[in-house]
Order: C-alpha cells, then structure tokens, then sequence
C-alpha cells in the first residue's frame, strides 16, 4: 500500500509535456500494478496504449485522469485533461445538451455544449434523452463531452470496444478528425489536444497513432512510433502489426 | 400524456410503440365490477344479506349523496385530509432530511442509520397508548402517528436510493470537476429519486393506514369518527360510504404520485406514458 503522498502537479502552462510520469508507481495490497513506469505524452501527440487486461492500461488511465490519489512517484498533467470512459456514462436524467454543458459555467455554456454536439455530428440530438440513443450516438456525446472543455489530454479508456464494427470505423475517423481539428490550434504547439487512447486493439492503435506503447507487467515493454501518413490501412503496417501482437503474447498462425 | 419536445426518430418511435402493451377498453374492463354490483343489489333486496351486515348499494348511495348534502360527509373528508397532509409533511420533511444527513456522509450513517433502523422494527400501530399519555385524545397524536409512519419509509428508499447511484456515474461528474455540491445536484439527488419516489408512494399509503387507525382509537371528528359513531347505530350504509371515501382519497393521492413521476421519471426508456 503506498503510504507517501503522490507528487501531482497540475501545472497551467509552458511545461514542455502535455503529461509526464517518473517512477510511477501503483500497488493494490502485494500486487504492483505500475511498476516505477516513465511515460512521456507530447502536445499534439497521439499515443496508443496496448496491454492485456490486467497489465495496468485503465489504472494509468485512471491515474492521469486524477482519479486515484493512492499513487507513488511522479505525474504531471498540463492543463485540462478530459475523459471519455468505454461506456458513455451519461447522467440518464439530462438531455444530451445538458450532459455536455455540465460542469461548465457562464451563459456562454449551453452555445458551447451545441457547438461540440455540432462537431461530433449530433447538432440535431441535443434535446434527446441519452436512453433513446443509439450507443455510437452515445458515445459521439461522450466525446463532445469530453471536448467541449478544450482539454490539453483526452484520455480515451477502450471507447470504442463495445460499438459494432461499421460504427467503430466511423468513430476512428471522427476521433482523427477531432484530434487533427484541436491540434493545430496554436502555432507553438501549445494547445494542441494531445490524445492518450488506451485499447487492447492492435489495428486500432496502428491506424489513429503516432506512437504505439504496450504496457507489460507494470512498465512500458516496447514501443514505437508508426510513421504511415494517415489515412492509413492496417494491413499497410503488417510488420508493425505482427511484432506488436507478438509482444502482447499472441502468436500469429503462418498464412 | 406525451412526452415533451423529443423527436425521436421515425424507427425509434416504432419501436415505442411495439413495446406498449395491449390495453383492454375501459368499458370491458367495467363489466365484472359492475355485474358483482348487481349481484350484492340482488342479494339485500331479497333478504338473502340483511342490513345489518351489510347495507344494499342503492342504500350506500342515497346515503353517500346525503351525508354530502348534509355537510357531515365533507366536514369529515376535511378533517382527516389535514391531518394526513400535516402528518405527511412533517414525516416526509423528517425521513427525506435525515436520508440525506446519512446518505450523504459517513458521519451522518453513523449517527442518524442505527437509530433508524431500531425503530422501524418497532410496531408503529403499538404506539399509540403511549402517544395518547403524551399528547392527550387531540389532533396531535393522529398527526403524529401519521408522521412517524411516513417517515420511515421515506427513509429507508431515500437512503437506498443515495447509496445505489451508479458509482461510474460519480466518478464520470469527478472527471468533469464538478464541486461536491454540483455532484450531489446533478449526480446523486437525481440518480436516488426514483427510488425516492417509490418510498413516497409507500408512505401516502402508510399515511392513510395510520390515520384510519389513529382515528378508530378516539376522534371526535373526521372519517374515523364517522364510522365509528355508525357503528354504534349498526349503520352499515354509513360504514361502508366511509370505506369507500377512504380508498377514493388513497387512490387519488397514488395517482397523484404517479403524476409526479411522470414528470419527474421522463428520461426513462422503460416509462409509457398511459
């Protein structure tokens, strides 16, 4: 059980990180979750986060998102970070409108709430109730939730895992969409929504990504940058593809 | 009743309607009332149920319209309706404040949830002699009475209602950095008020159970009394409008409940409206 108070900085400008643990550390009783991990996220960057369950991808998550204070070690955040979590988790009792607008404040809420509807292609669902939507519709809320606070760090917790296939591909495209809308915002960089996505999803890592880590036993075990122009087609990164597999544990069948 | 200002598209809207079960019509639904009715008028005007059972319908009626008439029948629906709604509001004011004292903090569950839960096992109805020595024979111990049987459940659902929010939810509000205050008004409060609800449902139908007891045991006004007095000149007409009055207010105050939620539960797919 960690003891020491963990150092969190929220810091409100001109670190050179967009988030940065050192010796980041988490244990549940015996067991060590994160293991001393060093990670480093850029502004504007792209980073897909891969690991079997149980490998400490939604604990890192969860962590960054400030939700855990029982942490050891280091873990600076810049500026807002904004979650959208593998379940919409909408408050039921609020029309979409109001779920997006909520937690902001000043009269300006509600123009901002419909423009981040409008963004993710729901301008038209924002009196509707979050039960009659569909669960890409859903989770298209989730996002403008997420965005509407102009986030330095979105953090991206398996959103899309429980969609069908044909909406998963839309919202791959919306999310690259958004993230390249963001992302160039501010000349120096410093705006940029940088986007933390963590998956168990080799091809869906490889196709949004700038960089692909995959997390093992507590630490980062292998990473890489995937330096395909988008848009990309995963079979195009078939080498990237099977080595990443690999280090998940999962043994390709020859072809 | 429509739901408000949602435009649900043309596919979901069917499926809406698929889910709504088939009504029987009205006047179908009438017909065994209306043929035991028939029945019971048959059976008094034969002899075959003398009055002093039971009064014939035709009897309760005209009783019923001149009871009305007369002024006694609502004099006595006046008396007993204020004190259900003062013994209601002074029990919901109490259960509702003290589930949020222990709903909303440990130290409040330690303080207020152990004497709560001792004293709802108590038989409220057994209470009575004790109130009579505390408060004498006058409104107070009806109202009373009527207050300590709403409370409780009241309580009881409220607190449950607070403590089973969904957890995913409070944590989603914690992310947006909403203070605690916004959680409990946007998160929690709504999340434990359709469990609220239910426990107001039970407690309107406690509140008229415990006043027919309270004023069974000595009033000198009001429905209770009514019966009362008529039982002691084997009016059964008198009895049996009485009755009737006291389940017509417990219906109305149940549809008055179901109104609010209604209103209240608008965001829930499984709700349609009737």
């Amino acid at each position: 059980m960690a003891t020491s108070l963990p150092t969190r900085v929220a810091s409100t400008g001109g670190s050179a990180r967009a988030a940065s643990t050192r010796s980041f550390t988490r244990s549940f009783g015996d067991r060590t979750i994160l293991d001393r991990l060093d990670l480093d996220i850029e502004h504007g960057e792209f980073v897909a986060l891969l690991g079997r369950s149980g490998s400490g991808k939604s604990t890192l998550l969860r962590a960054l998102a400030g939700l855990d204070p029982e942490t050891d070690g280091e873990l600076t955040v810049e500026g807002t970070v904004s979650v959208a979590f593998q379940e919409p988790r909408l408050l039921p009792w609020k029309r979409v409108i109001d779920n997006v607008a909520l937690g902001l404040n000043g009269p300006a809420a509600k123009a901002k709430a419909h423009r981040a509807l409008e963004e993710v292609g729901l301008g038209e669902l924002g009196g509707a109730w979050p039960l009659t939507l569909s669960g890409g519709e859903a989770q298209r809320a989730s996002l403008a939730r997420a965005l509407v606070r102009e986030p330095g760090l979105l953090l991206l917790d398996e959103p899309f895992s429980a969609l069908d296939a044909l909406t998963r591909i839309t919202m791959h495209r919306l999310v690259l969409d958004l993230w390249t809308r963001h992302g160039h915002g501010d000349p120096a960089g410093r705006e940029r929504l940088s986007v933390l996505l963590v998956t168990h999803d080799v091809d869906e890592a490889l196709l949004l990504a700038d960089r692909v880590l995959v997390l093992r036993e507590g630490r980062i075990a292998y990473e890489s940058r995937v330096a395909a122009e988008r848009p990309r087609r995963p079979h195009d990164l078939g080498t990237l593809r099977a080595e990443l597999l690999e280090q998940l544990g999962v043994e390709e069948g020859t072809p | 009743m429509s739901s408000p200002a949602l435009d649900l598209g043309p596919a979901r809207r069917a499926a809406r309607e698929r889910i709504r079960v088939p009504r029987a019509s009205g006047l179908f639904r009438l017909v065994s009332p209306i043929v035991l009715l028939l029945l019971w008028q048959a059976a008094s005007s034969s002899g075959l149920l003398p009055e002093r059972l039971v009064a014939s319908p035709v009897k309760i009626a005209r009783t019923a319209v001149g009871l009305t008439t007369a002024g006694t029948l609502p004099d006595a629906i006046m008396v007993s309706l204020q004190r259900v709604a003062i013994g209601f509001a002074i029990g919901a004011a109490a259960g509702v404040v003290l589930a949020l004292a222990a709903g909303l903090s440990r130290l409040g569950e330690n303080a207020v949830d152990p004497p709560m839960q001792m004293l709802r096992a108590l038989p409220f109805y057994g209470l009575i002699p004790l109130f009579i020595l505390w408060f004498g024979i006058g409104e107070t111990p009806k109202v009373a009475l009527v207050a300590l049987g709403v409370a409780f459940p009241l309580y009881l659902n409220t607190f449950a209602g607070i403590r089973s929010v969904d957890g995913r939810l409070t944590e989603a509000g914690r992310v947006l950095r909403l203070s605690r205050t916004a959680l409990i008004r946007h998160v929690i409060l709504p999340g434990a008020l359709p469990q609220t609800l239910v426990g107001l449902r039970q407690s309107l139908g406690v509140a008229w159970l415990a006043l027919i007891v309270a004023e069974q045991v000595n009033a000198d006004s009001g429905l209770g009394w009514m019966i009362n007095d008529a039982r002691e000149f084997m009016r059964t007409d008198v009895i049996v409008v009485g009755l009737v009055v006291y389940s017509a207010l417990g219906l109305l105050t149940d549809a008055f409940v179901r109104l609010i939620e209604r209103r209240a539960l608008a965001w829930r797919r499984a709700f349609q409206p009737a």
